[in-house]
């Protein structure tokens, strides 16, 4: 502690310098925040994918539906203790661009299957009274200024037209990864409305009653269906997403490589500022260990140098970066689960601290091993 | 009593024996010191004098511990450094040397009391205690009324007390000063080198110093002069000449 005004006076020696220094780790940091946010928004769905939940879906394809019939036969099977379904809709509202994911689901069950999502149960008793109503994410009602109440004019896509919907209930996640963004309405009132299709859902999710099983009844449901018009595919709702998420790319390997990248820029950054400042120093240097500094001493005051400018950058970006994620998702509804988790702040924090360390480690070893003599020989 | 022989003095403070500084450049050798010898009593103020390159600084920094001999050695109240560790080295200089520069060197972005406060960094005084330790010595130096100061605000004279000031915080065992007035005026000498002697008159401080300045080795008690690798009395040097 008490060498820290030293520390200070030295960093603010070549003001300019420090502070662009500290600016470039802050903007390194600052997307690192924002390039870990967008892998957890694509992850978000794995990461809180139920353990005990399986996806059901047509063989073929997850746009090939799959008969109703199917779910009293799903239910037979052991170790599941119940199945529901969803059926995709696709539509937007107002214009293309308002597009957020819209489920018919089955009533009587979804909300046993997750029950992650907290509805109070008088808006959930408003919904189901109402044949037209709706249940929206906390998310989606925020960003179009959508209230219990409303009635919402859909535009479809899959089954064209105009779809009116009551806002009856606005549901919240329980968890910070929950998606907030979706939008639910009766499978009853899309079964008797549309055209084509009748008969059909899109998938269905399965509750087993131990994940200690989900190979074995996922076998058991695939064999099932097996030689039927409508074979399935079965997994965990996990490999589901993970699945999903891979539709769009290798979004993990591409932002390692982004990040690799960053953190080489930043290294050389660094290690050439602290380089500089041992380089213009040496003299004083001499003099530190000419009054009794021990070796130890120099590169402990070097490096602590290095580490504090790469740290209040590390924690500029990466506060920046959370202040940015707390505007919610900037692509309209493409990243649903936007932020920072605390976990990768301190992941890029702890970069930052690594690249203090790397980076001021030659310059502090080279003021370690100054000869006095040689160091006052340049006053 | 400085002295020069080799002889036995049991009231040697600093003991030099057969001290030798080789360098080694490219392929050509240069003795810098040859068999050289000194013993130093406390209290006593010795200035050496010679020409460039006659190793006088050389010999200052044998003295402090910031340099290794070929051979010989240097024993400075009891405790032979030439074979200390880095690190004791280290420590040793931080309790028992007070360097005085030429240039000055203080840290131009701490003021005059940071700067003086430094070597105490290294002890286990407290803030306050440190803070009364400084103050004592600027003041001693005469600089009280200007501790927040800058090196860049202060004058060369200024700049050199707030040195000696650092020297003389943690009490050392004696001063080392390699030209402390070569870098002023003959006032500000004066003033320094007043200053240096009421160290050893009044404070009882053991210097040794190195000038080409005939004045200042004036103040010492005794004068050295270094002649090919030895060093010779003043008189004695006179009388070959």
């Amino acid at each position: 502690m008490k060498y820290l005004p030293f520390i200070f006076r030295n960093l603010f020696r070549k003001k300019t310098r420090t502070i662009l220094t500290i600016g470039s780790i802050a903007v390194a940091l600052f997307l690192f925040g924002l390039l870990v946010t967008i892998e957890t928004a694509l992850n978000a769905g794995v990461d809180v994918a139920g353990v005990d939940r399986l996806i059901v879906r047509n063989k073929i394809s997850l746009i090939m539906p799959l008969p109703l019939s199917y779910q009293e036969r799903l239910r037979q099977i052991d170790h599941v203790s119940e199945a529901t379904f969803a059926t995709w809709f696709g539509a937007v509202y107002q214009e293309p661009k308002n597009f957020f994911p819209q489920f018919a689901i089955d009533t009587e069950t979804y909300r046993t299957v997750f029950p992650e999502f907290k509805i109070s149960d008088l808006e959930w008793q408003s919904f189901l009274a109402d044949r037209e109503g709706a249940v929206v994410g906390k998310r989606t009602a925020e960003r179009f200024g959508w209230k219990v109440g409303d009635r919402i004019p859909l535009q479809g896509t899959i089954w064209t037209g105009t779809w009116e919907f009551n806002i009856r209930a606005i549901y919240e996640g329980s968890r910070s990864g929950d998606d907030e963004s979706q939008f639910w309405f009766h499978w009853k009132f899309l079964e008797e409305s549309r055209p084509w299709g009748k008969g059909t859902v899109g998938w269905y999710t399965v509750k087993i009653d131990d994940p200690d099983h989900a190979v074995t009844v996922s076998q058991t449901i695939d064999d099932r269906f097996s030689n039927s018009a409508y074979e399935t595919s079965t997994e965990t709702e996990q490999a589901f997403a993970a699945g999903f998420a891979k539709q769009i790319g290798n979004i993990r390997m591409l932002i390692l490589s982004i990040g690799a990248v960053v953190l080489f820029t930043l290294l050389l950054v660094t290690g050439n500022t602290m380089a500089m400042a041992v380089r213009e120093r040496v003299p004083e240097l001499g003099v530190l260990k000419t009054l009794g500094f021990g070796d130890g001493t120099v590169l402990f005051l070097v490096l602590a140098e290095s580490l504090l400018i790469a740290t209040v950058g590390g924690a500029l970006g990466v506060g920046l970066a959370k202040l940015f994620t707390l505007g919610g998702d900037p692509t309209g509804g493409m990243l649903p689960v936007f932020y920072l988790t605390t976990g990768k702040m301190f992941l890029g924090i702890a970069i930052a601290v690594f690249v203090g360390l790397f980076a001021g480690s030659i310059p502090a070893l080279t003021a370690m091993n100054l000869r006095i003599v040689d160091a006052l020989r340049r006053v | 009593m400085v002295s020069i022989d080799g002889k036995e003095h049991s009231e040697s403070l600093i003991r030099v024996r057969n001290l030798n500084k080789v360098y080694r450049r490219g392929g050509e050798t240069i003795d810098v010191l040859q068999g050289l010898n000194l013993d130093v009593e406390k209290g006593e103020f010795v200035a050496f004098m010679g020409p460039s390159g006659s190793g006088k600084t050389t010999l200052l920094n044998l003295l402090g511990g910031l340099d290794t001999p070929t051979s010989g050695s240097v024993t400075v109240d009891g405790d032979e450094i030439t074979h200390m560790s880095g690190r004791h080295l280290a420590s040793w200089r931080a309790r028992h040397v007070g360097f005085i520069f030429q240039m000055y060197n203080l840290i131009p972005v701490l003021t005059a009391f940071q700067n003086v406060e430094l070597p105490l960094l290294l002890t286990k005084l407290s803030k306050a205690q440190r803070r009364q330790h400084v103050g004592t010595a600027l003041t001693l130096v005469g600089l009280g009324d200007r501790m927040k100061h800058y090196p860049r605000q202060l004058s060369g004279g200024q700049e050199q007390r707030v040195a000696i000031a650092r020297a003389i915080v943690t009490d050392p065992t004696f001063l080392l000063c390699d030209e402390p007035t070569g870098d002023l005026d003959r006032k500000a000498a004066e003033e320094i080198l007043d200053l240096l002697t009421e160290l050893e008159s009044n404070h009882g401080k053991t210097i040794l110093m190195v000038t080409h300045d005939p004045l200042a080795a004036e103040r010492a008690d005794m004068i050295l002069h270094l002649d090919k690798g030895a060093l010779v009395e003043a008189a004695e040097e006179a009388a070959a000449s």
